[in-house]
């Protein structure tokens, strides 16, 4: 009785005796699970467009931010560190597409998947070569980011806004709605809707695949370039940070791993989940338990809708 | 011309059906286990046997257990390095409260734990497919891996959080702890790794082996022809988490003699998923092919340097070998996406009918 009384009762009230260290709580839950939703972001565009569940996407990331703050730290301005960073992106995303897509094109999606590891593994080697394995901390000054926080007095207390969280998300809601105007409105957001949707019809209408698979890459990186400058401002950048791209898997395959507004919902309810399960039933069964819970909230939500909450219903023929 | 069935006449059903139908086959597999048990042992120093043999012959069991799953069974998962942690964490626990039972005995008694909590996470693999599956897996090991970490109990409550190897004999030679040689570990390593091998072979050989392979190639046909999904996929699940927790123990008490609750952390799950699709899918040759490769070559890299003279500090050549491994793994993908198992059917097939070419 206790046990039920402490795991049902105790939490709400504790959550009604202080309205705001609830709201602060569920806030840095929202501002998590944004920037998950934007690494679960990267994974479904490129899996959308080309089927392959990238693993590398964590490592982009880091890659991106690594590279920004190593050539600003050369002597390179931080805006044109940015712009050199974004071209490098580009030829990642080039070099990846010539040397391991298209000799593996229409293979199984587990062998695109080990694929990616070589990637991931290239990748860390290659970073730590040329910028050093040293923990750095990222340029925001030098980037216009602002700091400090942004205190509210509501509901009896105080909560602390971090601005650049709150910048954090403004610039990906920006970022997600102008990838929602670039998929519906452009021809190129309209060629890649194509291809996901059967690669064979694309290609027949006269889409090249090739070019497709260089764009989602690029901005895939670009997404990977952002996340990686927010997660590297909150952390030191270093490659220790790709363990939260493995959060990200449970945030995709709640959303469902196709869907754009998955990954965003996804990401926010496994943020503010994790956040206040850590917060409040946390205590309840020794700490810590942020490393697992994400895992178990998808895994309930999968129980009710295996194919994840928008993702496409999965129609099985004989 | 040498190499082939011509000749070689099957008078029963029996005969027909041997895992190696071929004479030099079986010459093959004989000349290799005699290597494995009388030369190896004899000649081998102790770094090749302690950093080479023992980790090479229980990461192949590790794999092996993992191809039952995801290879022959079609299910995806990432969660294998925790299932090792509980066949270590159980076979030092068994082994701290009966120290007086034989240590081989728990060593497989640890398997049967893993197999039950494998069964348990497998439970979700009815709804989930696919990569949907891979989370529940991950649930598991990050589950797991916290419980080793944070559940004293399992360490017997000791200060330092890790666990630690006693010694123990088995026929009056000490086998585990620190005064075990690595000659005798090495030899119980591979008579384990052997037999289990061979059981393995042989489930995959039969009727559990095609239920398992016609759920692989779509599960509701197999559904349709009279395959209990729930019996197949959790059958699945336990065998698999039997083989993985057992090499668990082994890693443990053969070769690290102490571990911590990083030892079994999600990298070890994904290395030993490299190796069944590096090695190939769906065989237990691969298993070992694979395991060899991811083990033993990232030090073959580092010894290269040293061996053609060049002198580099050792964060470089990690850097370097880490980039040739990730170039190396897309290398083979692309020559052979099926596995280096598949090359070696292919190169059998070509000796087959030399000189001629088909």
């Amino acid at each position: 009785m206790d046990l039920l009384r402490a795991i049902f009762i105790g939490p709400l009230a504790q959550m009604i005796a202080a309205p705001d260290l609830l709201a602060q709580t569920i806030w840095e839950g929202f501002v998590a699970g944004v920037l998950y939703s934007l690494i679960a972001l990267g994974f479904v565009l490129i899996f959308k467009a080309s089927g392959v569940f990238n693993f590398a996407q964590g490592i982009m990331m880091v890659f991106a931010a690594l590279t920004l703050v190593g050539l600003h730290e050369k002597g390179v301005p931080a805006w044109v560190a940015l712009i050199l960073t974004i071209a490098v992106m580009y030829g990642l995303a080039l070099a990846i597409e010539r040397l391991v897509l298209r000799p593996l094109v229409s293979q199984p999606d587990i062998i695109l998947f080990m694929a990616t590891f070589g990637v991931t593994y290239f990748l860390i080697g290659f970073g730590e070569l040329l910028f050093g394995g040293n923990p750095k901390s990222m340029i925001t000054k030098e980037l216009l980011l602002p700091d400090g926080a942004v205190d509210l007095h509501i509901l009896g207390g105080k909560v602390q806004l971090q601005k650049l969280d709150i910048t954090a998300a403004a610039i990906a809601l920006i970022m997600v709605l102008s990838l929602a105007w670039f998929f519906q409105k452009t021809r190129i957001g309209r060629a890649l809707r194509a291809v996901a949707d059967d690669h064979q019809a694309a290609q027949s209408v006269g889409i090249s695949l090739d070019q497709i698979w260089v764009i989602v890459w690029f901005t895939a990186g670009v997404v990977a370039l952002a996340t990686g400058i927010f997660w590297g401002a909150r952390s030191d950048v270093s490659f220790a940070l790709q363990v939260v791209a493995l959060k990200a898997l449970p945030v995709l395959i709640l959303g469902g791993l196709t869907s754009v507004p998955g990954a965003i919902v996804g990401g926010l309810i496994i943020g503010v989940g994790e956040k206040l399960g850590e917060f409040y039933w946390g205590p309840l069964l020794g700490g810590g338990i942020e490393s697992w819970l994400a895992y178990f909230i998808a895994l309930a939500f999968l129980l009710v809708r295996p194919q994840g909450l928008f993702g496409e219903r999965i129609i099985e023929r004989i | 011309m040498f190499y082939r069935e011509a000749g070689e006449y099957k008078t029963t059903y029996a005969a027909d059906m041997a895992i190696f139908p071929i004479r030099q086959d079986r010459y093959g597999v004989a000349l290799i286990l005699i290597v494995a048990f009388l030369v190896i042992p004899a000649f081998g120093n102790q770094f090749f046997l302690n950093t080479m043999m023992i980790p090479f012959l229980i990461l192949s069991l590790a794999a092996i257990g993992l191809n039952l799953l995801t290879g022959y069974t079609g299910l995806l998962s990432l969660g294998t390095g925790a299932f090792m942690g509980v066949g270590a964490y159980a076979c030092y626990k068994l082994e701290t409260i009966f120290p007086e039972v034989n240590i081989l005995v728990w060593i497989i008694a640890s398997g049967l734990v893993s197999a039950l909590i494998g069964v348990l996470f497998g439970l979700p693999s009815l709804r989930i497919k696919g990569f949907y599956l891979a989370v529940a897996t991950l649930a598991a090991q990050f589950f797991l891996q916290w419980c080793f970490a944070r559940v004293p109990w399992l360490v017997n409550y000791n200060d330092s959080g890790a666990i630690e190897v006693p010694t123990q004999t088995l026929f009056g030679l000490p086998v585990t702890g620190p005064t075990a040689t690595p000659a005798t570990r090495y030899l119980v390593t591979l008579t384990i790794a052997a037999a289990m091998a061979w059981i393995a072979s042989n489930i995959v050989h039969g009727r559990i082996g095609r239920m398992w392979m016609a759920v692989r190639d779509m599960d509701i046909a197999a559904e349709l022809i009279g395959i209990r999904l729930l019996r197949a996929k959790l059958l699945a699940f336990a065998v698999s988490s039997f083989y993985v927790g057992v090499a668990g123990a082994m890693m443990v008490f053969l070769w690290f003699g102490a571990a911590e609750p990083e030892a079994f952390n999600i990298d070890l799950s994904f290395q030993i998923l490299f190796m069944i699709i590096i090695g190939g899918l769906g065989s237990i040759l691969g298993a070992f092919l694979g395991a060899a490769v991811i083990h033993l070559m990232p030090i073959a890299l580092r010894a290269v340097p040293a061996m053609v003279g060049l002198s580099i500090d050792a964060a470089r050549i990690d850097q370097l070998t880490l980039m040739i491994t990730g170039a190396l793994i897309i290398a083979f993908l692309i020559v052979e996406p099926h596995g280096l198992a598949r090359l070696w059917q292919t190169v059998k097939q070509k000796l087959r009918v030399w000189p001629f070419p088909y």
